[in-house]
């Protein structure tokens, strides 16, 4: 089986590639990248002619909720959901049910989303046993299994004993800790940005101080024990300058921030949204701001989802009570393509965002089309004008607040191992 | 003038010409109540149910009498908890309400922007807001206002210092709201960890020294501090601190005009945040205030239930 | 065809300001002929309009028997029947500062015409006490009764058609001016 994918503006940050290339794929892998490759012999050729092709994209940051959250998304409709927005791998957090803190729940995802799902998983585990913040995972045999790092997602790792010990641990395995860094005690049942807004809904405030002061514990814990240290969903300009800070020190850090905290603001949570409901919450205009300058300097080195698909029975309550997160995978390259057309960031560092540097951040051993590499392939128009209908998503969940949006640009096809996972239809 | 709301969901949606017609129409009210037979055929065959998802006596009797006076029938539901605990989403038990074809839907609940959700999911049903956690409680503001303008005749112009947890506080709120929109100066005051952030822009004057707060004022309005938060949590060190520092006596009650009113939401706290003497004294209008709120609660429920749904599209 | 269409707006003033002041003048004296005296007698305009009327008959009444009748104004919101049909009228004040108890209540009023406004005030009297008796003065009858009431004293008896509307205008001293028959 061969397949050609001629006549595209070929990004591949990996090789620090931007021009008109065509791609050859063999047996599932990428075996030829040059000008002009003859078609002749070729099983299926894809004109891409005016569209961007790049290494598949990777969303270092979903939620599948299997086991145990079926109801609210599954490995099958989460990958499916993936491959809509032109992802090829994800990393799954492993706050299931039961929490993947084993081999065998591991083992089981990779397995899952092999063989029945539409993009490559690389499970990531939690850092403490039930993720309970008090005794370490099994680390290194969790890397056997095919484990990309540990994180308590959802929870902060309270004690700075548990996490030091984590990190150092976590070290001679070369494998990242993964924070959610969000202070618990500060944070003090916030369910909302700290600030006017959050005064005038009569909501609980989570002020950024709760993020920062975390991120500036991790990042010293980091620096003390030499691990890796990947910070999650970061929010606030405080948490980005500290990062920037740390990184010139040398500080083996890496961060993401998720398309909802470049793009919105508290503002979204008035009138009470719960889909604008999130941990980390949605914060002021200059956080947007420093978010945007982060990505464009290179403090943020990943754009991640936080996929976090939820049933409406979860939502559809009061706003204290509703559940946290929003789906992201379908509109994520989108809000990034804003990005480029606001002229925030450049194309290529859109797409090295969402593959080849998130790649890095976790050393998923993906996000590059060099020659002899599963070929996991995307193809972009970054003009296609669409809109959002919830309903209509791959997910099986609809929680998002950007339904209804107008977006440009999306993922025309999408190749994982040399297979078509997704194909736009126009409609 | 036509009042055009469907819903009365805080005082932050209210123009000063809804304030206006609200307290004007309150006063017609407040005649009735003054009558031996408390009791007008105005909404003869209106439903309105209480739906109190928290405790409440004074509001939600407060409520009951304004509809009972107008011939309204009342209902009242003491719900608790909230979908979570409950097991019956709050959409649920509002449609079942509804289908039951009430008028009126009068609502407390301990979550913010609870009375908001369900206007927004109701189709016939009007909904007021009777106190939804920190964030509105519009008809104590608007009974406030009605008592303020009995005494001082206006509203505009006057300094009133609000004194107590304004974060946790929807009175506060209302009344910042109300009271910005009719043209007085609000002051809050309070221990700087019950001042949530943003008082400013949302055009109050802040303080932590309550004295510079009542200086001068022509209205001094405390809040009721939970008690329950003395030691439950960081907000404050002691009960007794607190007395000492932010409640209203016979001393700092001298720093504001010689005719300042004290007002009080209640249930008070003697001796917390406010002073028997004072609570007592004679600038106080506290019980004004519970009068003027049945008066208030029957314009609302009057202006809300006696409109048409073509002219009300606002919610 | 060729033809303007014009607009029939007609004014027409059915009473100026001394044939008010005249009518009320006749009224006066007819009320104190029928209740021999004002032993009793309160008077009550229904707001807006016949309160303002109410206030002119005291001094004509007072001019005649030199004595001021107690005179209270009543709101007729709260007691409509067409509340639920969906209008949110302004709600004015009732101000009645004397009991009604056993009093002779002559109800004031500006115009005449289906009779609900006079059911209305007839209710809240009711509730506000027990009057020994309600007489009903207007300033016009313009027929169209739909309830069983008529007037005890009447201006003017003015026929008029269900689509023309009867305005009574007064002055910034709430003294009447005029009352004018406008058609559609």
């Amino acid at each position: 089986m061969k397949m050609l994918i001629k006549n595209g503006r070929v990004i591949d940050p990996s090789q620090e590639l931007d021009s008109c290339l065509d791609i050859l794929i063999e047996d599932g892998l990428i075996v030829e990248l040059a000008e002009d490759i003859d078609a002749d012999g070729i099983d299926e050729v894809i004109d891409a002619d005016g569209l961007v092709v790049t290494p598949g994209l990777i969303d270092i940051h979903v939620h599948l909720r299997e086991p145990g959250h079926e109801y609210k998304e599954d490995i099958i409709t989460g990958t499916r959901a993936a491959a809509a927005g032109g992802f090829t791998s994800v990393a799954c957090m492993p706050n299931t049910n039961p929490v993947n803190d084993n081999k065998a729940l591991t083992a089981y995802m990779i397995n899952k989303g092999e063989q029945e799902g539409s993009a490559n998983v690389f499970p990531i585990c939690t850092i403490t046993k039930g993720q309970e913040g008090k005794s370490l995972v099994e680390m290194g045999d969790l890397k056997l299994a095919g484990c990309v790092g540990f994180s308590d997602d959802g929870l902060n790792v309270e004690c700075g004993e548990v996490l030091r010990r984590a990190m150092e641990y976590a070290s001679g395995f070369d494998m990242p800790i993964i924070a959610h860094a969000e202070d618990e005690a500060i944070k003090a049942g916030g369910v909302m940005n700290e600030g006017r807004v959050a005064t005038e809904l009569g909501l609980t405030g989570n002020p950024w101080v709760a993020e920062a002061s975390t991120v500036a514990r991790d990042l010293m814990l980091a620096e003390f024990t030499g691990a890796r240290l990947h910070v999650c969903h970061i929010s606030t300009r405080r948490t980005v300058e500290l990062i920037r800070e740390a990184k010139a020190r040398g500080i083996k850090v890496t961060c993401e921030v998720t398309p909802h905290h470049f793009t919105l603001t508290e503002e979204a949570v008035r009138g009470y949204d719960v889909n604008a409901k999130m941990g980390p919450p949605l914060r002021t205009a200059d956080d947007v701001q420093a978010m945007k300058e982060g990505l464009a300097d290179g403090t943020i080195d990943a754009i991640a989802t936080d996929h976090a698909p939820h049933h409406i029975d979860d939502k559809n309550i009061e706003f204290n009570v509703a559940a946290n997160g929003l789906i992201g995978l379908e509109t994520a390259l989108s809000l990034t393509l804003n990005l480029v057309a606001e002229e925030s960031i450049s194309l290529s560092q859109a797409i090295n965002c969402l593959s080849t540097a998130a790649a890095n951040t976790l050393r998923i051993p993906r996000g590059t089309l060099q020659k002899g590499v599963p070929a996991d392939v995307t193809v972009i128009d970054p003009e296609y004008k669409w809109a959002v209908n919830a309903q209509q998503l791959q997910s099986k969940a609809h929680n998002t607040p950007f339904d209804g949006w107008e977006m440009t640009g999306a993922a025309m096809l999408t190749i994982r191992n040399g297979q078509v996972t997704f194909e736009r239809k126009d409609n | 003038m036509a009042f055009l709301h469907k819903h009365i969901i805080g005082t932050k949606q209210l123009s000063k010409e809804d304030i206006e017609l609200i307290l004007e129409t309150a006063e017609s009210f407040k005649e009735v109540n003054q009558r031996e037979i408390k009791k007008v055929p105005t909404l003869r065959g209106k439903t309105i149910i209480n739906l109190f998802y928290e405790n409440s006596t004074r509001t939600r009797t407060s409520f009951e009498l304004a509809g009972k006076r107008m011939s309204a029938d009342t209902i009242n539901i003491s719900a608790s908890g909230s979908s979570v605990t409950k097991g019956e989403t709050l959409e649920d038990t509002a449609k079942n309400i509804e289908a039951m074809d009430a008028d009126v839907i009068i609502m407390r609940h301990s979550c913010s922007g609870a009375p908001e959700y369900l206007a927004k999911r109701l189709t016939k049903c009007s909904v007021v807001n009777a106190g939804d956690g920190f964030h509105e409680h519009p008809s104590q503001a608007l009974l406030d206002l009605m008592t303020i303008k009995e005494h001082k005749g206006k509203i505009e112009g006057l300094t009133v210092a609000i004194i107590g947890d304004i974060a946790r506080s929807r009175v506060a709120r209302s009344n910042l709201y109300a009271l910005k929109t009719m043209g007085a100066t609000v002051r809050l005051a309070g221990p700087a960890t019950m001042l949530p952030t943003g008082l400013e822009e949302m055009g109050a004057e802040v303080y932590t020294d309550i004295n510079k707060a009542i200086k001068d004022a022509d209205v001094v309005m405390m809040l009721r501090i939970q008690m329950e938060r003395e030691g439950g949590n960081t907000l404050m060190p002691t009960l007794r601190e607190y007395a000492q520092f932010f409640a209203l006596n016979t001393e700092n009650i001298k720093l504001a005009k010689p005719d300042a009113i004290v007002m009080h939401p209640g249930p008070l706290n003697r001796g917390v945040e406010i002073s028997s003497y004072v609570a007592d004294g004679e600038q106080n209008v506290i019980l004004e205030q519970v009068e003027n709120g049945v008066a208030v609660r029957m314009a609302l429920l009057y202006l809300l239930a006696g409109g048409s749904d073509e002219e009300k599209n606002d919610s | 065809m060729g033809v303007a269409l014009q607009e029939t707006v007609g004014e027409t003033v059915l009473l100026d300001s001394d044939a008010i002041k005249r009518a009320m003048t006749r009224i006066a004296h007819e009320i104190l002929e029928k209740n021999r005296g004002c032993e009793g007698l309160v008077l009550i305009g229904i707001r807006t309009g016949g309160d303002h009327l109410a206030h002119l008959l005291r001094q004509r009444i007072y001019d005649i028997e030199g004595i001021e009748v107690p005179l209270g104004a009543v709101d007729v919101t709260m007691y409509r029947d067409d509340v639920a049909s969906g209008v949110t009228r302004p709600m004015g004040k009732t101000d009645i500062p004397f009991a009604l108890d056993d009093c002779h209540v002559i109800l004031v009023d500006e115009v005449l015409y289906t009779g609900r406004t006079i059911r209305a005030a007839m209710d809240a009297l009711m509730d506000i006490g027990r009057p020994s008796s309600i007489q009903l003065a207007v300033l016009v009858d313009r027929g169209h009764r739909e309830l069983p009431i008529r007037a005890d004293y009447v201006g003017r008896n003015v026929p008029s058609a269900r689509e023309e509307k009867i305005e009574v205008t007064f002055d910034e001293a709430l003294l009447p001016l005029e009352v004018r028959l406008l058609k559609p």
